[in-house]
């Protein structure tokens, strides 16, 4: 007995000292997620934004230190712009998509669906996640190509031509579906989808049933019951959802490589600059886009309350 | 706000860290050339090409590590690069490897940025049968000093669907470039590809006619861009990735498209309706060497591996496996795995209708006159992908 308690006391006395240093404590515990935000993961931002204040010497193609505004300056020109756009536009578009598919399987899984159903649809909404990324994008390539099997089946069932009309349309349109917006879309939802059903299955699983109750009794529809009450304490979900969904669409730069026609995303962007031209000012720069974006989408979340309940 | 204190502080050492970072890497100026390739130092570290190096391991019959390695006495250490620029970072960025298969576009970098060194040529063996045209080659040629060994080359060719263009094989570039009804009678408009590389300008430039597409002045440089930018509503999709372009001639329907004699082996190996031309413009092409890194760390095994890189078994091999051209022309006789026609299936006649990659500079490679950089290309040719 007293040889256990010799063998614990420094253990304890460590124990007694830290009850004490309430400051230290703290220091202990959050010295490693500090290092970690601060060092590596602020380090390389500083890192980045200091690269984005020097220049590509125009002759050896190697990077001029002194510090200067040019990079910044060709940002912004029109081709630059419409990377930025087109990628916030897609990421917009995909996020919206992705609630309204979300919302109603998430209500199902919440509300309706039994202990053992609950399971096996978290499960199936899951299993993708399972695959690799990348097997995923390249069978989607098939799945979607002119001789692939969504082509063929409407062919066979009289619809090609609804098919052509739709990629007679301008800008979602293109010579096939996987060369063309309307297809990298649909990958992009469906890529990443469980990251926004999820978080609002969550959302509404803390939705007590009483309050629906409680408005039905009221005498409120269906439809208001959801605008007044579900809808509004699913935003928690559907906004932690929504930054899944935007920011990944907003850094991918796989998707757009494979599927669609070869148009630049800002990921892409970056990836040619810093890998192909060498010009890690200019990606250094463009890096800073999707922050930014970030930065003004979170704030607006913010704005709307969405970080109230979590 | 001491917070932000702390942001700061880490501002600013990262600051001296960046600033202080270029003044490590001093270039060695003593030049003076190995005069004998001495003992060896038990391995050599290579930076290569996907499929440049094998050791038999993606298949057996391929081979040409294994007995190097019993009889120099030198292990084969190979990391694959996927682009030129990915090349040059790797040498430029660190002094662990030995040699670099670079191509023309990364090759006059390598050497204006002093990466790489002068090679005694006295010490290769076999550099008498290297193919003349490739001996004092301007991308490893510089002032009549030599920087690497010719490893192999091959030509951007013209692939097209058999299908449709049935007995009449395309004969331009033009089929690429410019709207018009193919053979099959439908218009080729979303049915070419064009390659996703910012060299591919020199291709629209050699299409227009221009003697040295590497060196385009502004007005010469617009108007390529201007030729890319109407084929933009062509092209489906720009290819970079050889798999994704095979997919796209088996799936996407394509009917033409600038490509490698690479995919097309295999999509003639997979019985796809596909061959290909060098068309009368000529064509662009690429042109590798081996080149050797100024701080090498073994100079011995390097030599030695110079040496066997141009013997005519590996030179016959590496064709057969990449479908490109040997260095070594008489290395195209008797070889098992390339057989008697491989070379001219690979191009071996195209030679002199090859416009070898070259990194553009803004002196126009050199030849005096103002030129529009590789730089730009990288930002305009993004551009033209993007629709602008």
């Amino acid at each position: 007995m007293t040889a256990a308690t010799q063998s614990s006391r420094p253990i304890r006395r460590i124990a007694a000292a830290l009850y004490r240093r309430r400051r230290l404590r703290l220091a202990l515990l959050l010295a490693l997620p500090v290092v970690w935000l601060v060092g590596v993961y602020g380090g390389s931002l500083a890192s980045l934004l200091i690269q984005s204040f020097f220049s590509l010497d125009n002759f050896a193609g190697t990077i001029d230190r002194t510090p200067t505004l040019d990079t910044w300056r060709e940002l912004f020109t029109p081709a630059n712009r419409a990377v930025m756009g087109r990628t916030i536009g897609m990421a917009s578009a995909v996020t919206v998509a992705a609630v309204v598919v979300a919302l109603p399987l998430a209500y199902y899984i919440a509300r309706y669906a039994s202990t053992r159903v609950k399971g096996w649809m978290v499960l199936a909404v899951l299993l993708p996640l399972w695959s690799s990324y990348l097997v995923r994008v390249y069978a989607w390539k098939l799945i979607l190509a002119a001789e692939g099997i969504v082509n063929w089946v409407l062919t066979r069932l009289g619809l090609g031509g609804v098919l052509e009309g739709i990629l007679d349309l301008p800008v979602i349109g293109g010579p096939s579906l996987s060369v063309s917006y309307l297809g990298q879309f649909v990958v992009f939802l469906y890529i990443w989808l469980p990251f926004m059903i999820l978080p609002i299955v969550t959302a509404l699983e803390r939705v007590p049933r009483s309050y629906l109750e409680a408005s039905a009794d009221l005498g409120a529809k269906p439809g208001t019951t959801f605008r007044k009450i579900v809808w509004p304490l699913s935003i928690p979900g559907v906004a932690a959802g929504s930054i899944f969904t935007f920011s990944l669409t907003l850094g991918d730069y796989i998707i757009p490589t494979v599927i669609g026609d070869s148009s630049p995303f800002i990921g892409l962007a970056i990836y040619s600059q810093q890998g192909v031209a060498g010009n890690l000012p200019a990606a250094a720069a463009f890096s800073f886009v999707p922050i930014a974006v970030m930065a003004i989408y979170l704030t607006l979340a913010r704005r709307l309350g969405a970080f109230e309940t979590i | 706000m001491r917070s932000r204190l702390i942001v700061w502080l880490a501002m600013m050492v990262l600051i001296a860290a960046a600033c202080g970072g270029g003044a490590t890497d001093g270039g060695e100026e003593g030049t003076a050339l190995p005069t004998e390739i001495g003992e060896s130092e038990g391995q050599v570290n290579i930076v290569a090409w996907a499929g440049y190096i094998e050791d038999g391991s993606t298949d057996p019959a391929y081979d040409w590590v294994t007995q190097f390695e019993a009889d120099s006495g030198c292990q084969v250490n190979v990391k694959t690069a996927g682009t030129s620029d990915e090349m040059t970072a790797l040498m430029t960025g660190s002094n662990e490897y030995d040699l670099v298969t670079a191509s023309g576009d990364s090759s006059n970098r390598l050497i204006a940025g002093g990466t790489v060194q002068e090679i005694n040529l006295d010490l290769i063996d076999g550099w008498d049968t290297v193919d003349p045209r490739l001996q004092d080659a301007p991308w490893h040629t510089v002032e009549g000093k030599h920087y690497g060994v010719p490893y192999d080359w091959g030509a951007n060719v013209l692939a097209y669907n058999t299908e449709v263009f049935g007995d009449t094989p395309p004969t331009s570039w033009s089929v690429v470039f410019e709207e018009q009804i193919l053979p099959d009678g439908e218009s080729n408009a979303g049915r070419v590809q064009a390659y996703d590389g910012p060299i591919y300008i020199a291709d629209a430039a050699l299409f227009m006619g221009v003697e040295q597409p590497y060196a385009l002045n502004q007005e010469q440089y617009d108007a390529a861009l201007d030729l890319l930018r109407q084929q933009r509503d062509l092209v489906g999709r720009y290819w970079h990735d050889a798999f994704i372009q095979i997919d796209d001639f088996t799936n996407e329907g394509v009917a033409a498209s600038s490509s490698w004699p690479f995919q097309v082996n295999i999509l003639q190996g997979g019985g796809a309706p596909v061959a290909s031309v060098v068309p009368d413009e000529g064509a662009t092409g690429w042109a590798d060497t081996t080149m050797m890194h100024t701080n090498a760390p073994n100079p011995n095994c390097a030599y030695k591996w110079l040496n066997h890189s141009i013997t005519s078994g590996i030179q016959g091999d590496l064709a057969a496996w990449f479908g490109s051209v040997p260095a070594v022309p008489s290395a195209c006789d008797g070889n098992e795995l390339l057989g008697p026609d491989g070379c001219n299936i690979n191009g071996l006649q195209n030679f002199d209708r090859v416009k070898f990659w070259q990194t553009p500079t803004e002196d126009c490679l050199g030849a005096g006159g103002t030129c529009v950089p590789y730089y730009k290309w990288v930002t305009d040719y993004l551009a033209v992908i993007g629709g602008r």
